[in-house]
């Protein structure tokens, strides 16, 4: 039992310090932040702004709408992907080859879509040769879905083939011999096993969605306006510390509630 | 656990080559903290002619290491902060006065400043910086609007109002800024862009959500990417962003409204924070003199308040009537005031209710 | 049989085009004669001329792959050692309550993380510079190495670890020869997260940097002011190449070392035949 307590000090200690010191610490500030006035003193007031204000409250909304389907259409492209990746014979190469593309500045990969989806840009162009007049690409929902989940479809892909990885394929030969066809199979056996990387995926893609900023300008045009904006205005902008302290502390309990809810669930099913 | 030794070690070695290479490298272009030969410029971003830095560390022989920010508030909140040491940085005219308010600048030595005689007399003693007491101008300028002439009639284009022209359907994009676009609604409305009433406000938000059919996107710097590429036709920007675009695209136009417009300054101060005085002295009156003054501005694009500086600019760049406007539409320009906590909040509520009433 | 095999194939197809569009688009601009990212102007390598003759951004370059890759081998040393502590702890509660804290990282808007350490270093009375930046990339990397590595100890076989105490291994002997082994392909992963979320950071770097460092995005973001040059898409482009190589290098390392790598999956195989 000593040994356990010694173990659990010693991976403690420097994950500790580092939970203290960028979390906890920021964390209370941001707190703190948040419960005072302009002028320094303790008040509600920035939580009365928030939840008083339908801007606030439909902005939030609107955030959370987006997020998902980024998340949604993500994991749709991303499971089938992993599972095919992992198929594959130098399947460790081929997943470098999905991780690679966000080595190259995320900036730049925009510009690089204004170029692809703009009046005069490529995919018109291309679209010109069957006749189609030039679209309006750019500024639209589906351009800013689009390149939202561009950006984020690694970040799934790589947890889910992670844990379809782990599989042992003797599984699948086992549930084959026991009769199950392919997609018996698929939806029994390793779907299950997989929800951990499921899981993880759509924690590293629906939570910063939800704070996405540059995009919403550059591709969206600001005609979607998420959390991130409203924080990032607050921040830089207004200066207005305190609201923005605010709205992030309510990202993060929303955040805290999420987690807690898909975590019993998640349980449950596996359970079943 | 080989397999993770190994790739640690072999971290590590490409860890060593890189920092060497910075070393080298940092030795070689002198950024870092440096000697004390040196003078920290907070700019924004390529907002200077990189010749003539080095020609100044030629003159002077102090290194220049160039810093950028891309807002206002950004830089605020850096120099507020302390942990750095600018010597010179180069905010707006509502952020001198935020600034200056915040105890965050040093005044100028006047005697040490002998160039200050090569600006107009228009640009200097404004009502930010009585005096200039803490500040040099460096660019001026003016909010207007931009149009390409393939869709877009000159006539159709003079004035704000005809913004909201049912002609312009989706066309129009407006900068990303609560001040610029509610101020010019307020004008509209014949009000100042200083304006600092509820009612007043409120009538220009409720003006201003008619715009919104009009709108194609509310977005920054890249207008001038946008509107030189034919993405929209219209555009509310400044006119530094303008005369850049209108390099790309020869259809482009600039008109500030008669009405009067917004009148901004780009003003060179001394942060708190500065540390090498006599290197960011020797700067100040390098960059007054008439000459570099004007390479500086035929570099830029924007306009120069050193008036020994334009009489060296071509003329064709100094009679432009888009980027040098008549004495008359000039007193109608209006100079941005520091708002203050409450009303800078007031006027970004309004613009951020105004940006969601999209759809 | 043969049919679906061709359809998988094509779906690969369409997701590796997909992913790889945009870049291949930087890269062919960069050889364009004209100065946008719009209408061809002919061939030219005049942008890689300048690109070399820049030495600012060639220092900036090292300084971002100097920070990200030692931030993320920091990073993923600490998020191993923060997974191990959560995995370990039997009582529910703390363990949701370490899960939640290092979420909050993920959660919160790079503009806040920037902001609040920001405001740390100040009240620390640290300077702003190499190491601030450092910290803070460590600092926002460990929560994902975490998590990457989780699934993994969760879904190690209990009774290897139970099999390795009885053969009387102590802590260390346990960590090195059991537990590291099989959750590696998930500090890999983190690693490689790390050094991504890294790369691409703008905003947490834009607060916390100071005297004269900056890495790749706060340069790119600042110049973007003036509308992107194609010397930056010259220097991706080199980037892409250089990391391609990379990964192929990669590749033929750990193929010409299978050896190591099949008594590594022998370990992992008999463990999860128990389930």
């Amino acid at each position: 039992m000593k040994s356990k307590q010694q173990r659990q000090l010693f991976y403690l200690v420097p994950y500790g310090a580092w939970l203290l010191l960028f979390v906890i610490a920021p964390l209370f500030l941001l707190l703190f932040q948040s419960l005072t006035s302009a002028n320094g003193g303790l008040t509600l007031h920035n939580y009365a702004v928030y939840f008083g204000s339908g801007t606030y409250l439909r902005m939030t909304f609107n955030s959370v709408w987006f997020a998902f389907l980024i998340t949604l259409i993500t994991l749709v492209i991303s499971y089938p992907m992993a599972y095919l990746l992992n198929q594959l014979k130098r399947k460790q190469f081929w997943l470098l080859l999905v991780i690679l593309p966000t080595w190259i500045n995320l900036l730049l990969k925009t510009y690089a879509f204004i170029g692809l989806l703009s009046k005069t840009g490529t995919v018109n162009n291309f679209m010109s040769f069957f006749g189609i007049a030039p679209q309006q690409l750019l500024f639209s929902d589906w351009s800013f879905l689009l390149v939202a989940a561009y950006i984020e479809i690694p970040f799934m892909i790589l947890p889910i083939f992670n844990s379809l990885a782990e599989i042992d394929p003797k599984l699948e030969q086992a549930s084959r011999d026991l009769g199950a066809n392919k997609w018996q199979t698929l939806r029994r056996v390793i779907l299950p096993l997989s929800m951990p990387g499921v899981k993880a995926g759509i924690q590293a893609v629906f939570i910063p969605s939800l704070s996405l900023f540059m995009i919403t300008r550059l591709i969206g045009g600001n005609r979607v306006i998420t959390l991130g904006t409203a924080i990032e205005e607050h921040f830089l902008v207004t200066q207005n510390w305190q609201l923005g302290s605010t709205i992030g502390v309510i990202l993060i309990v929303a955040m805290v509630v999420t987690m807690i809810l898909t975590r019993d669930r998640v349980k449950k099913n596996t359970r079943k | 656990m080989k397999k993770l030794l190994s790739s640690v070690v072999a971290i590590l070695i490409v860890v060593a080559v890189l920092f060497g290479a910075q070393r080298y490298l940092a030795a070689k272009t002198g950024s870092g903290e440096g000697g004390s030969k040196v003078l920290n410029l907070y700019n924004w971003g390529d907002y200077i002619d990189p010749a003539l830095l080095k020609k100044f560390t030629k003159e002077t022989g102090y290194k220049v290491s160039y810093e950028t920010f891309d807002s206002n508030e950004a830089m605020f909140t850096k120099v507020k902060q302390g942990g750095t040491s600018y010597d010179l940085a180069v905010p707006s005219e509502y952020m001198i006065e935020k600034m200056k308010a915040a105890n965050l600048l040093l005044p100028l030595d006047h005697r040490t400043l002998t160039e200050l005689k090569n600006y107009d007399s228009r640009f200097l003693n404004q009502s930010f910086d009585r005096h200039n007491k803490y500040s040099v101008p460096y660019f001026w300028g003016t909010l207007g609007i931009i149009y390409n002439d393939k869709y877009v009639k000159a006539s159709d284009v003079q004035h704000w109002d005809d913004l909201w022209s049912s002609k312009f359907k989706n066309q129009v994009m407006l900068i990303d800024s609560a001040r610029d676009v509610l101020g010019f609604t307020l004008i509209t409305q014949g009000k100042s862009v200083n304006d600092k009433s509820t009612a007043d406000l409120a009538a220009a938000q409720g003006k201003l959500t008619t715009l919104m059919p009009n709108v194609k996107a509310i977005i920054a710097d890249e207008i001038k990417m946008y509107i030189a590429q034919d993405e929209a036709s219209i555009a509310v920007t400044y006119s530094g962003e303008a005369s850049e675009a209108m390099v790309n695209n020869k259809h482009l136009h600039y008109v500030v409204p008669s009405e009067g417009s917004n009148l901004w300054f780009d003003n060179i101060v001394m942060p708190k924070t500065a540390k090498h005085k006599a290197a960011a002295y020797a700067f100040l009156n390098f960059i007054s003199e008439p000459k570099n003054a004007a390479q500086n501005a035929e570099y830029i694009g924007y306009a120069t308040p050193n008036k020994k500086a334009l009489a060296l600019l071509p003329k064709s760049i100094r009679e432009d009537k888009q980027f040098y406007p008549d004495a008359k539409t000039v007193s109608h320009l209006q100079v941005y005031s520091d708002l203050g906590q409450k009303w800078t909040e007031k006027y970004n509520d309004a613009f951020l209710e105004f940006k969601m009433t999209q759809r | 049989m043969k049919k679906a095999f061709k359809w998988s194939n094509l779906y690969l197809w369409f997701v590796f085009i997909l992913l790889y569009l945009p870049i291949f688009f930087l890269i062919i601009y960069s050889f364009n004669a004209g100065d946008v990212m719009q209408g061809w102007d002919g061939f030219s390598l005049k942008h890689y001329v300048e690109l070399f003759a820049d030495t600012r951004i060639i220092e900036i370059v090292v300084n971002t792959f100097l920070i990200a890759l030692l931030s993320s081998l920091l990073a993923s040393i600490l998020g191993t050692a923060g997974a191990l502590y959560i995995y370990d702890q039997r009582n529910r509660l703390i363990k949701n309550i370490f899960l939640s804290l290092n979420n909050i990282l993920l959660v919160s808007p790079d503009v806040i993380i920037g902001a609040s350490f920001l405001i740390l270093f100040t009240v620390v009375g640290f300077s702003l510079g190499f190491a601030s930046v450092l910290l803070s990339h460590i600092a926002f990397s460990i929560p994902i190495v975490v998590l990457m590595v989780l699934p993994r100890l969760q879904e190690m076989n209990q009774s290897l670890v139970a099999a390795a105490k009885d053969l009387g291994a102590n802590n260390w002997q346990m960590l090195s020869r059991v537990i590291l082994p099989v959750i590696s392909p998930g500090i890999l992963a983190g690693f490689f997260m790390a050094f991504t979320y890294s790369l691409d950071d703008f905003a947490v770097t834009f607060f916390v940097t100071g005297n004269g460092f900056s890495t790749l995005s706060v340069e790119i973001y600042s110049r973007a002011r003036q509308g992107v040059s194609l010397e930056i898409n010259a220097l991706s482009a080199m980037m892409f190449i250089v990391s391609l190589v990379l990964v192929l290098l990669y590749y033929v390392i750990s193929t010409r070392s299978s050896k190591n790598k099949k008594r590594g999956t022998r370990l992992v195989t008999p463990a999860t035949e128990g389930l």
